[in-house]
């Protein structure tokens, strides 16, 4: 059992420094090994599985031929809702395939391939033959669908807020901007598709019975979702994740495949098999950004101080689980109207279950908002940057509290400076450089600083000032692996050197999931924990095998105060007047989120978030037929994201600062703000260009051409 | 085996298996493929040689760079049986025992990657590019045809297009690649 140990904060020696990634010379040789590539190290002849998925968006598998399949030299075996181990807990309708012959989107996991070959297995599932009974489904998100109200938003926020009479102020405003705003299916796409190895015991009566190596955020949420589903405890799963090839909100959470392979696995225990999902298969089953229509109306008096500011969000649900993502979340606290509406309703599709993408909520809620601010300056006759100014509210206007720390300003204005703003003509459409309508744009982001219960760490003298730490997280590109021992390194006093750190397996302590920007408060804060109440116990000369194990008590600023990280965003954007092409030559992020632990690390964090940003402003749109269900786009050629010539001249700066209210470290998380409001500064950066206001992504160029 | 599996039937078929060679990082290979094979699949799947990813299976993120017989190639739009007798070297090829590639070096001192996935192939592909550049291959942003190519800020981006990196590693490759050409 660990103990709950208050932190003090961690004098900065190694944090705040630069330290190249632990793992660097692994990643730039392709020595790290990812999931599916532990089968080729250290498995030895594993099976390879190929899902076979419904080509119908439901209705009920009725006829389903494994023969031709089977008699493919190297196919061993055809699994489907007939043949497939049945599961324990089938309430996760996402979870809970080959369980029946049910169909509830198209692209669903409805048979297994099994093969001794990639090849075989892959022409396996290509003969598989299934034939339907169809039934009427409805696939597309329209303003009038039939909606409900989800009892809470993700992750379990309140679906709806009112404060004051927003109807009143509203009418009595003296400018009004009323307009909706739209974001796009978006698909997470992280370089490396999702993937399991997986074997079962033979022997499966106690201690470990599944063992898995999985391309996941969280090891021990993997383990505590797939048990129960299986009929084992969580303890009895091992998951590792030694290396992510990214993830972004879609290695989250386990998805189908997992049960998948588990399923797999089972019929041929003890014989390993592995599962590698392709590239078109991620976008039918780990999860994407829903689709969002935003109605945003806010009322201001003469001088741009906001009266009255409403939100409602229309977006879309599967019919086999809901996912309710939070996007009017930001508008809650985000700027002093003393009348505030929020809402959420959802529409249920006959489709794949929508999931968690980078900031989901802040990104296409900050899009609407943020967009509807620079309208809401023009309609005022303000800079955008001071209309945000004479917006800021003294205390949060959701829950009351005092903000831990508030820099917005200190944001805008820092980039405003660096940027070159105060030389930006006023009107849209002023300027023209040869065939290029050029504008600047900005707009806010903002993020919560969360920490996540559930973590615990292990600190160990190893002898001869060497210690290791332990902690079950996983570095999924983030940095983790490196910023963690900075943290652990600092808060034992020593240098970075005489740390051994081990993550990214069950067997470690456990560690909550790498998303929500919680990582490192949450991971550091527990280190932290640990290694301070080793010295306690053990002193600074401690004998080899000396031993503590410790979670973090909370700090006093996650219940007394508002925390959040802000930051502003400026953008160049050009417009081709022919084409209607839009580039950036210029993006800008300038952030507060307490102190930065490792400033290499942090910057491609921070220009990565932008670059997403980017991306999703020019480029992503996923398309649903809704004939057919069908995602048309579900490849890397035709769901367009960011390509290195796309991004011209990105960079992030931040405030100096220490938030040791919120962590030991001063630090409050950096995952996600990147993305926020860089589509909406885009945006806004093209309307100054061209005077077109597009309020709908991406901003691809028929927008502009009219 | 599980109670209710679909068990394939044994010696049916004809298996289409050729038996080729390869010089992998210097090392070479014999082995057996199925004529479906791809080259990205024989070095990550007969060879376990897992430095080249798969990211897509379609030539379309370059993630499955490798040089391959001085060149940088695709090898997820190759099959392998095309290619016997050739010269594979990938991401782990180019660095000696201890010692990186200065491509290779470039890429940590400039943080030209996050989660790693897509750098091998990055890196394979910056190799790739210095050499062509010396050679003096145009790219789309060339201007001047006849002229030695410089390897300016738009031509490393525009040759480096061909793989994708979704951490948005972009800038730090930039410099990377940079760095790397002025060496």
């Amino acid at each position: 059992m660990s103990t709950r140990t208050s932190t003090t904060p961690v004098t900065p020696r190694s944090m705040g420094t630069r330290l190249d990634r632990v793992d660097g010379p692994e990643k730039v040789t392709g020595r790290a090994t990812y999931a599916v590539e532990s089968a080729a190290h250290d498995t030895g002849d594993p099976l390879h599985v190929w899902l076979v998925q419904s080509t119908v968006a439901k209705g009920e598998v009725e006829r389903l031929d494994p023969a031709a399949a089977l008699a493919h030299p190297g196919v061993v075996a055809v699994l489907d809702h007939t043949s497939a181990m049945r599961l324990a807990d089938t309430d996760d309708g996402e979870l809970a395939i080959l369980q029946d012959p049910r169909v509830h989107f198209r692209g669903q996991v409805v048979a297994l391939v099994l093969a001794e070959t990639s090849e075989a297995a892959r022409e396996g599932a290509a003969l598989v033959e299934v034939s339907y009974r169809e039934e009427p489904h409805e696939a597309e998100l329209r303003e009038d669908n039939a909606t409900y109200r989800p009892e809470t938003v993700n992750p379990a926020m309140d679906t709806d807020t009112e404060d004051g009479d927003v109807d009143a102020a509203l009418a009595g405003a003296a400018v009004l901007v009323e307009q909706t705003y739209r974001t796009p299916h978006e698909h997470n796409n992280p370089m490396e598709p999702h993937a399991t190895v997986a074997r079962w015991a033979q022997d499966g009566t106690s201690g470990e019975v599944l063992d898995l190596v999985d391309s996941t955020q969280g090891v021990h949420g993997v383990a505590q979702t797939v048990g129960p589903v299986l009929g084992l405890e969580a303890t009895q799963v091992r998951v590792r994740a030694p290396y992510v090839g990214g993830g972004f909100g879609s290695k989250g959470q386990p998805h189908a495949h997992v049960v998948a392979a588990a399923l797999a696995a089972h019929a041929v225990r003890p014989r390993p098999v592995r599962l590698a999902v392709t590239r078109q298969q991620m976008f039918a089953l780990t999860g994407y950004r829903t689709a969002t229509i935003s109605h945003v109306r806010l009322g201001a008096d003469a001088d741009g101080r906001l009266v009255g500011l409403e939100h409602r969000v229309q977006e879309q649900t599967s019919a086999v689980k809901e996912f309710a993502e939070q996007t009017a979340s930001p508008s809650r606290m985000m700027y002093a109207a003393p009348a505030r509406r929020t809402s959420h309703r959802l529409a249920v599709l006959d489709v794949a279950v929508p999931s968690w993408m980078r900031a989901p909520g802040e990104m296409p809620g900050m899009f609407a908002g943020e967009v509807a601010m620079d309208e809401l300056a023009l309609a005022c006759g303000l800079d955008p940057v001071e209309l945000r100014l004479r917006n800021e509210p003294d205390l949060d206007p959701e829950t009351g509290k005092p903000f831990d720390v508030r820099r917005l300003p200190d944001c805008l204005r820092r980039g405003a400076e660096r940027f070159g703003w105060a030389d930006r003509p006023r009107e849209p459409r002023s300027r023209r450089v040869g065939d290029w309508w050029v504008g600047t744009g900005v707009a806010a982001a903002t993020y919560p600083a969360m920490k996540m219960p559930g973590n615990e760490a292990r600190v160990t003298a190893l002898g001869g000032g060497r210690y290791g730490v332990a902690i079950g997280c996983v570095d999924i590109g983030t940095g983790a692996r490196t910023v963690l021992t900075q943290i652990a390194a600092d808060a034992l006093g020593v240098d970075p050197g005489a740390v051994d750190l081990e993550v990214a397996d069950t067997r470690l302590p456990s560690a909550s999931v790498a998303g929500g920007s919680s990582g490192t408060s949450s991971w550091g804060s527990t280190v932290v924990a640990a290694a301070q109440r080793f010295r306690e116990e053990h002193g600074p000369d401690p004998a080899a095998g000396a031993e503590v194990t410790a979670s973090a008590a909370k700090s006093p600023a996650e219940t007394e105060t508002a925390n959040h990280s802000f930051g502003a965003v400026f953008c160049e954007a050009r417009v081709n007047r022919w084409t209607g092409e839009v580039r950036v030559p210029r993006l800008l992020g300038v952030y507060s989120v307490g102190r930065v632990l490792n400033p290499v690390t942090a910057r491609s964090q921070l220009v990565g978030g932008l670059v997403m940003g980017l991306s999703a402003a020019l480029f992503e749109e996923s398309w649903r037929d809704p004939r057919t269900g069908h995602v048309v786009t579900q490849d890397l050629a035709s769901y367009h994201v960011a390509a290195h010539a796309d991004v011209l001249d990105v960079d992030a700066e931040w405030l100096e600062e220490s938030d040791e209210a919120f962590t030991p470290m001063g630090s409050r998380g950096i995952g996600e703000i990147g993305i926020v409001g860089t589509a909406a500064a885009v945006a806004n950066a093209t309307h100054h260009a061209t005077g077109v206001r597009v309020r709908e992504l991406p901003l691809t160029p028929d927008r502009f051409l009219s | 085996m599980g109670e209710g599996v679909r068990r394939a039937a044994s010696g049916y078929g004809v298996r289409m298996d050729t038996t080729i060679e390869l010089t992998v990082d210097g090392h070479r290979r014999q082995l057996t493929v199925d004529t479906r094979t791809t080259l990205l699949d024989a070095l990550r799947e007969r060879l376990a040689v897992t430095s080249p990813k798969k990211g897509c299976d379609h030539g379309q993120c370059g993630s499955c760079t490798v040089l391959l017989d001085g060149r940088r190639h695709l090898t997820c739009l190759a099959l392998a049986v095309a290619f016997d007798g050739s010269e594979v070297v990938t991401a782990e090829g180019l660095a000696a025992d201890d010692a990186l590639h200065h491509v290779q070096e470039a890429f940590l001192e400039h943080d030209g990657y996050q989660c790693g996935y897509c750098t091998p192939g990055q890196v394979c592909s910056a190799v790739g590019v210095l050499d062509e550049a010396k050679q003096g291959h145009p790219s789309h942003v060339t201007e001047d045809l006849e002229a030695d190519v410089e390897l300016t800020d738009d031509e490393i981006r525009e040759r480096m297009s061909g793989n994708l990196c979704r951490c948005g590693a972009y800038p730090g490759i930039l410099a990377a690649v940079k760095e790397a050409a002025g060496a």
